[in-house]
């Protein structure tokens, strides 16, 4: 091999070490996509019922918020919030982009506009589309195989995700996936312009229906102070058969 | 005229009583002055200001755009169309983009209203000279913040802050901001909670290229005719929030003007019953020396009445001299005053409108005239032998 480079002509050379680059590149690439659709063979379901508790870190205390959820692809998801006692009772339904709430102590639903789903829920670093999206990665951005790491003592590859479609949340990520399972352990979210904006660290990672699943995973916006949001999946079901009322008005009530 | 000359001479001869009325009757008539000249000095001030630093003599809004629901701007945006853009083209109108923001001073989080101006505007008041920034550089962005929202950050000219957005597809993005300029402004409005950053820049930031939520026009603009999507405010509408709070507060003025002007004309109706019941030998001895009923009942209302006309001479010997210091000095508002939105200057001017003094001037007098008739009716019943004999009916 050696010999028949150094034979070859400059410009046969360079052809060569091209062909070469776009062959790994293209690797590279089917690599990522099989990645993601990896993933979101973990991550995605047809629908998915979840209990959690999420903890809201403030400058001065701590609170938990436990929830159960009902989830059906990104466009239907229905919650409600079990304790503390302040916020039992209440109910968030999402339908097409759209959000209505239900207060118990107004004893009043709400309809709130599309662009309220990009404000943070109940002072967490997490918005009300960090809860609700659930459209496929694979769907909404190219991704290419950066490098190998270490993360949490296990074998990582390094991700980079950038927008194929205009209306995403985040332009580019990175992420640290379990090269076994194929969950990712750590994920970045970067602005336009290159600016990371929130990082999130994904842990416990659990076997469910033949799935793998973090079950905690630590939210925090890089941009402001605090240890961001943790949020624990304590019980999650996939692919149920969910009851069509859940998904309605009536069922906020 | 006798009627006056012996108004008068009784009056004066009443001593120490005329002139505690009097002296009542100015000092409402001069506070009455006074308060009215406060509220229409700062509704002048503030229609002026409103209009040099934020709604110019009128404003053209995109269809989807409601300054009341911050929900409505980041669908509120698009090309002004081709009539709005020649008015640009003239020089005599400015658009104006607006997109939500957070910004992140010192790692706390603020939500804030980006707008996008142009540098080069002289329609509104707003400095937007220290907008200017070097288009080769492509990560400066130069920001122009008020005074109060300088205060409630901590920021300082030169200070830099990270600012996040989303783009018009809701695509996030973040960047560093410059603080070029504070400016002080008597309109809360368009300080509290706003970043000013040059309206390209924001039009490229945000992906809304050539795009504006709203256009300010200014006196020189013609006005064009209604058949365009975007709607035309003019300078009534726009200030309609400031009327409607003036109104209220004439509102209330009203009701501490009749407060004042009622204890001063109490004190003129006692002074009448007083008059009536302690002089009814004199009533008799008019009506018996020829005079008609009606003419002494002439007498005590213009005897009344006069109360008034002395209140007013009284009232501009050391009102006058007063309320125009009052007027030079101006009057300190404290330094929370605008928290209701409301443009106050650091000190409100009184205005004392002739019309306004006139009103007053008119409103005493007349007031004064109807409680100083309605004790004299009983004049009218009086047999003349019956209030000779001090008898009364």
């Amino acid at each position: 091999m050696k010999n028949i480079l150094i034979n070859k002509s400059p410009i046969a050379r360079i052809a060569l070490v091209i062909m070469s680059l776009l062959i790994t590149l293209h690797i590279n690439g089917q690599d990522g996509k099989e990645i993601l659709e990896r993933i979101d063979q973990n991550l995605s379901s047809k629908n998915r019922i979840i209990e959690s508790s999420m903890t809201i870190h403030g400058r001065r205390s701590s609170r938990t918020i436990t929830s159960r959820s009902w989830t059906e692809g990104d466009k239907k998801s229905f919650t409600e919030y079990l304790t503390p006692a302040s916020e039992a009772g209440t109910k968030m339904l999402k339908l097409d982009g759209q959000l209505w709430i239900y207060t118990p102590s107004a004893d009043r639903t709400i309809q709130i506009s599309g662009h309220l789903l990009r404000q943070s829920v109940m002072g967490s670093d997490l918005s009300y589309e960090d809860m609700m999206d659930d459209r496929k990665l694979s769907d909404v951005y190219n991704v290419t195989v950066t490098g190998k790491d270490t993360l949490q003592k296990r074998d990582v590859l390094v991700l980079e995700l950038v927008a194929k479609v205009s209306d995403v949340a985040y332009y580019k990520q990175k992420m640290w996936i379990d090269a076994e399972r194929f969950v990712p352990l750590r994920q970045e979210m970067y602005a336009r312009s290159g600016q990371l904006l929130k990082r999130t660290e994904l842990t416990d990672v659990k076997k469910i229906q033949n799935r793998w699943y973090p079950s905690k995973v630590v939210y925090k916006d890089m941009l402001k102070d605090g240890k961001g949001t943790e949020f624990v999946t304590t019980s999650i079901k996939f692919d149920q058969s969910i009851p069509d009322h859940i998904f309605s008005k009536a069922s906020l009530r | 005229m006798l009627e006056f000359k012996l108004a008068l001479k009784n009056l004066l001869g009443s001593g120490l009583r005329t002139w505690l009325n009097v002296t009542v009757l100015s000092i409402a008539f001069v506070i009455i002055i006074f308060y009215n000249g406060m509220l229409d000095g700062w509704n002048m001030q503030a229609t002026n200001d409103t209009r040099a630093w934020e709604t110019g003599a009128g404003q053209y809004w995109h269809p989807g755009y409601n300054p009341y629901d911050p929900f409505t701007f980041s669908d509120s945006h698009s090309k002004p169309e081709e009539s709005i853009k020649a008015l640009e083209e003239r020089g005599v109108a400015t658009p104006i983009l607006i997109t939500q923001a957070t910004g992140y001073p010192g790692g706390r989080l603020v939500n804030i209203l980006l707008k996008g101006i142009s540098p080069d505007q002289k329609i509104l008041s707003i400095p937007t000279d220290l907008l200017k920034y070097n288009a080769d550089d492509p990560y400066f962005i130069p920001a122009i913040i008020g005074k109060r929202m300088a205060q409630n950050l901590n920021l300082n000219e030169g200070d830099r802050m990270l600012v996040r957005w989303r783009d018009a597809n809701g695509t996030f993005d973040a960047r560093e901001v410059t603080i070029t300029g504070i400016f002080k402004t008597t309109v809360p409005t368009i300080d509290a909670g706003q970043l000013w950053i040059p309206l390209e820049k924001l039009q490229e930031l945000t992906t809304m290229y050539g795009e504006a939520t709203y256009v300010v026009i200014s006196p020189q603009a013609d006005v064009l005719p209604q058949q365009t999507e975007w709607i035309y405010k003019n300078d009534k509408a726009l200030l309609k929030d400031l009327a409607d709070i003036m109104a209220a507060k004439k509102g209330s003025s009203r009701v501490i003007s009749s407060l004042l002007l009622a204890i001063a004309l109490l004190a003129i109706f006692d002074t009448q019953i007083l008059s009536i019941f302690r002089r009814q030998k004199e009533i008799g001895t008019y009506i018996a020396l020829g005079m008609t009923r009606m003419r002494v009942v002439r007498l005590f209302t213009i005897e009344g009445t006069t109360h008034s006309f002395l209140a007013i001479l009284v009232g501009m010997a050391w009102g006058m001299p007063l309320l125009l210091w009052i007027q030079k000095a101006g009057i300190p508002m404290p330094a929370n005053a605008d928290q209701a939105g409301v443009a106050i200057a650091d000190k409100i001017t009184p205005y004392y409108g002739g019309g306004m003094i006139m009103a007053t001037v008119l409103l005493v007098v007349l007031s004064s005239l109807i409680v100083s008739y309605m004790p004299t009716k009983r004049i009218s019943k009086m047999k003349p032998t019956d209030a000779l004999r001090g008898k009364l009916v």
